[in-house]
């Protein structure tokens, strides 16, 4: 018997979770119907006065067939941007965890700490490095690896590195949580037994860092699918993703049935996304 | 034994049933007398109940039904903090934001008593850790932690003193050392202690009365000695030290009064067990005989022992451990006894593998139980 | 000779790498310090350095409406935080100590804002705010309504990982030793408990501070400090942002740095009291 069992009585748990729970259902569960209701409505309302539900599941396939190309397209660069973010923060989180002695909570704060700057002054400042006249275009044209006219901002490559960056600690600190479960005298006898450094961190690190790996992409991938600051501000109309469309559609263009139709399909391409990718890495991980 | 002069503190529990929301059943109506003053060990495999049954005691856990008293008072659903009960805790429960003397000092404080400061000093005396008072428990040893757990709970003075499995987190050397420091304190303070432990040897060094627990259920209780060497189940049998059950059936009776006996055939040899010591109305049995109770000699030689005599036992292995060394033998109805000899060096090194013996015993170390209890019961908790 | 050679750069390649990608993490806040001392007066580039300046710094009031919006983010993320706090801790605590029906389900409720993008989180809550006739209302309450959703799962997260950590027996430990409920809690539970608490509301704060994507959508007329950026980018930022950036930075360090070093002090006396 508890503290609160004993302040709040025998239904003490449900008086603690009551107030978190009743604010999650109405304001997640509850949006989540609503959002689905808007998706099916007719689009022939005002955001001002309302929509009618008349099922208009229409609404769905004009929203794919006129912005299949954003999803598509946010689901590359999300991904590129993961993988990019798993081969970086796995560096990093290995260092942390195995390398860094007595700085690793130095170093856990340093990998924290930028969030502290508004993101979007973080993600505007990658503009001011990438410009047509920075110093690393113009350091890389004097190495001849870029063309005189060629260009890094407004271009896909651009959006993919902002994201890659801005998503980043979300890959490192799940990364870092597996790893440094790790006994290192387990890491000591892989490499005993095993040949190569190599396979013996494929055999034993990576497969016991799975969990981070699973959690850390999971992390990066969903807020970089649905993000579009990155692509608002380092792209250009070429590069915008689904996120730019939907809020487009809501802001200034009004139309809320497809832009929630969207919404919806990115949902649940991401819920479906999710759902193979962790059975997958679950049997990958009893081989 | 109640004294008519003064009224006795004993801790007594009649009844007492713990059962648990999801159907489990810890404690079956257990009934227990602690006179005031005794060190009692609650001695059982993990899961008997036993830390159940303490907790209960401390208010820690509720009671499902049946009663807890402390001489006259019932403090069956008393609140944890009302109880003269305090407990040491398995891994301490030290608070880790105080120091040593704040923690020492946590229970005085709540109680609002005056000369907090003066007792914390001597109780940190007491335990040889005043060096520590300043210091934060994880900078402590095991050991140190486990005495901070003693004092923090022995400055209240307790009627009863709970401790819960104390001992187990500490290696055996210091364990050994504990186990005299803790009967030591128990005897100076002249408390009861209530001891909880899955470790035999532990319970037989400390305590003055053992209860031995098995799912949920005493099966025997009463001092060390006579635990040993007078089980009445093949659970003590197995779990306090170790035996060798023999199948046997009951062939008669003899003698009267405190010369009783019951003959029982044994493969052919009649054993005659005293009357107090068969703990079976049926008529098979398990003849039970300690290992250090088995005599050997090389086959053929002139045995004087008393008892009974068994002839064409083979050694199949052996293991020398000092002081001792331990052979397993084949008898020739086919089972494997096992059997302690001192290495007293009186009779001319040991036996070879292979070698053939006689083996005998005296009757009346031997006890008879019940042959529905499985003889295998309590051996994997020893 | 070979093999030692191999063995000096795996022992040092990856905390060097390592080193390295902190670096490349750190650029971005480089470029903002070092633009809050840019004097852009002069110019139309406002993405290059033109000469240095305190004037930034000096009068970081001076854009139109900034520090209104500042003011705005900073009301929301301390409303938000307080209520986020206050309801993740406790939820968190009946999902820790407490066994009920639910419990797995709540869990893995609690978390599910976490993995839901916040464009949709955001445009699912403008559909019931426009469902519910609120669509010309929108502003500071609908913003603190969706703040103190997303920082709520973060609380419970990270309240009940403390929680967890936390030895239970600790609490009844207190009781045997004559601390009724209240104090048991106060003086044991709760300090262990807090420097929890504190990293979770500190978390909340800047995650409220800090949101765009969802507030975008659900603000109306209002104007937090990150609308406010997205909207100047359209036309140019001025330099003060990056003092605003800089500025936070430090501060959130300090009071990370800070709070770690006096956390079990201050559980110490919140104990003794």
């Amino acid at each position: 018997m508890t503290t609160m069992q004993r302040v709040f009585g025998k239904n003490a748990a449900y008086w603690l979770i009551g107030p978190a729970a009743l604010w999650l259902g109405l304001f997640f569960l509850v949006p989540m119907l609503s959002l689905l209701t808007t998706s099916l409505s007719d689009p022939a309302g005002s955001p001002i006065y309302g929509y009618d539900l008349t099922w208009r599941v229409q609404n769905y396939v004009e929203a794919l067939g006129d912005y299949w190309p954003y999803l598509v397209r946010s689901l590359i660069y999300a991904g590129i941007a993961t993988a990019l973010c798993l081969v970086l923060g796995y560096v990093l989180a290995y260092a942390i965890a195995f390398k860094a002695g007595r700085w690793k909570t130095v170093m856990l704060v340093l990998v924290i700490a930028p969030f502290f700057t508004s993101f979007l002054v973080r993600t505007l400042s990658w503009k001011l490095i990438l410009a047509d006249n920075g110093w690393v275009v113009n350091t890389l044209q004097w190495l001849h690896v870029m063309s005189p006219d060629g260009r890094l901002l407004a271009t896909p490559f651009a959006v993919v590195a902002g994201l890659t960056y801005n998503f980043l600690p979300f890959m490192i600190l799940p990364l870092y949580a597996s790893l440094e479960k790790i006994e290192p005298h387990l890491i000591e006898a892989a490499q005993d037994l095993y040949a190569s450094p190599w396979k013996g961190f494929l055999n034993v690190t990576w497969k016991l860092s799975i969990p981070g790996v699973v959690g850390g992409t999971l992390l990066t991938f969903i807020p970089a699918s649905g993000d579009y600051i990155n692509a608002a501000f380092l792209g250009n109309p070429n590069t915008q993703m689904v996120g730019n469309k939907i809020q487009a559609l809501f802001t200034t263009g009004g139309d809320y049935p497809h832009a929630a139709a969207l919404s919806v399909i990115l949902m649940v391409l991401i819920v479906a996304m999710v759902m193979v990718y962790v059975r997958r890495a679950g049997t990958e991980e009893l081989l | 034994m109640p004294q008519a002069s003064e009224p006795r503190r004993d801790l007594r529990l009649k009844g007492l049933h713990k059962r648990y929301p999801n159907g489990y059943t810890a404690v079956k109506s257990l009934d227990l007398e602690i006179p005031q003053g005794s060190f009692f060990a609650l001695l059982g495999p993990s899961g008997c109940g036993k830390t159940t049954t303490l907790r209960m005691v401390a208010g820690l856990e509720d009671v499902t039904s049946g009663t807890i008293h402390i001489g006259d008072q019932d403090i069956t659903r008393e609140k944890p903090y009302r109880r003269p009960v305090n407990t040491v805790f398995q891994n301490y429960a030290l608070f880790p934001h105080l120091t040593i003397a704040e923690n020492v000092e946590f229970g005085p404080k709540r109680r609002g008593v005056k000369d907090s400061a003066a007792r914390v000093k001597a109780i940190l005396e007491l335990t040889e850790l005043t060096e520590q008072a300043g210091k934060r428990p994880a900078q402590l040893s095991g050991g140190q932690q486990q005495r901070v757990a003693l004092a923090r709970a022995l400055i209240n003075r307790p009627e009863v003193l709970l401790l819960d499995e104390p001992l187990g987190a500490l290696d055996l050397k210091l364990r050994r050392a504990m186990q005299l420091e803790l009967k030591h304190i128990q005897e100076e303070v002249g408390l009861t202690f209530v001891h909880v432990t899955h470790d035999q040897e532990e319970a037989m060094t400390m305590a003055d009365t053992v209860a031995v627990m098995n799912q949920g259920v005493i099966e025997q209780m009463g001092s060390p000695y006579e635990l040993y060497t007078n089980p009445r189940t093949t659970f003590v049998a197995n779990f306090l030290g170790r035996s060798n059950l023999i199948k046997g059936t009951v062939v008669g009776r003899e003698g009267s009064g405190a010369d009783a006996a019951v003959k029982v055939d044994m493969f052919g040899t009649l054993v005659s067990i005293q009357a107090d010591r068969v703990h079976t109305d049926s008529k098979e049995g398990w003849i039970g005989i300690r290992p250090e109770k088995l005599l050997i000699q090389p086959a053929g030689s002139q045995s004087d022992d008393p008892g009974n005599h068994f002839s064409d036992a083979v050694v199949i292995s052996s293991s020398y451990i000092g002081v001792s060394t331990e052979y397993v033998l084949k008898m020739p109805w086919g089972q494997e006894l096992i059997c302690f000899e001192q290495n007293r060096g009186v009779r001319g090194g040991l036996v070879q593998v292979g070698a053939h013996v006689d083996v005998s015993w005296r009757q009346e170390y031997v006890y008879l139980l019940d042959s529905s209890q499985d003889a295998e019961a309590g051996l994997e908790g020893a | 000779m070979i093999t030692r050679v191999g063995n000096w750069i795996g022992r040092h390649l990856m905390i060097t790498m390592g080193i390295l990608v902190l670096i490349y993490m750190y650029i971005p806040n480089f470029v903002v310090a070092l633009m809050s001392f840019n004097d852009a007066s002069e110019s139309r580039n406002l993405y290059q350095f033109q000469s240095f300046t305190w004037n930034n710094w000096l009068n970081p009031c001076e854009p139109n409406g900034m520090c209104e919006s500042l003011r705005v983010s900073v009301s929301v993320a301390l409303v938000a935080t307080i209520v986020a706090t206050i309801l993740g801790t406790l939820a968190s605590f009946a999902l820790v100590r407490h066994r009920f029906e639910g419990r797995s389900t709540m869990n893995l409720f609690i978390f599910l804002p976490m993995a839901t993008p916040e464009i949709v989180m955001g445009s699912s809550l403008l559909a019931l705010f426009v469902a519910g006739g609120l669509g010309g209302k929108l502003g500071f309450w609908t913003i603190l309504v969706a703040h103190i959703l997303f920082c709520l799962s973060f609380v419970v997260v990270t309240v009940r990982s403390r929680l967890a950590g936390l030895d239970s027996n600790l609490e009844k430990a207190a009781m045997d030793l004559y601390a009724n409920e209240w104090q048991a809690f106060w003086r044991v539970t709760f300090p262990l408990v807090f420097p929890g608490v504190l990293a979770a509301a500190l978390l909340a704060f800047s995650l409220s501070f800090d949101d765009f994507i969802i507030t975008n959508l659900n603000s109306g007329q209002t104007v937090t400090f990150p609308m406010f950026v997205w909207g100047a980018a359209q036309r140019g930022v001025p330099m003060q942002v990056n003092v605003v950036g800089t500025a936070m930075f430090l501060i959130s360090l300090a009071v990370v740095v800070g709070g770690e070093m006096s956390s079990r002090r201050r559980a110490k006396m919140l104990a003794a009291r």
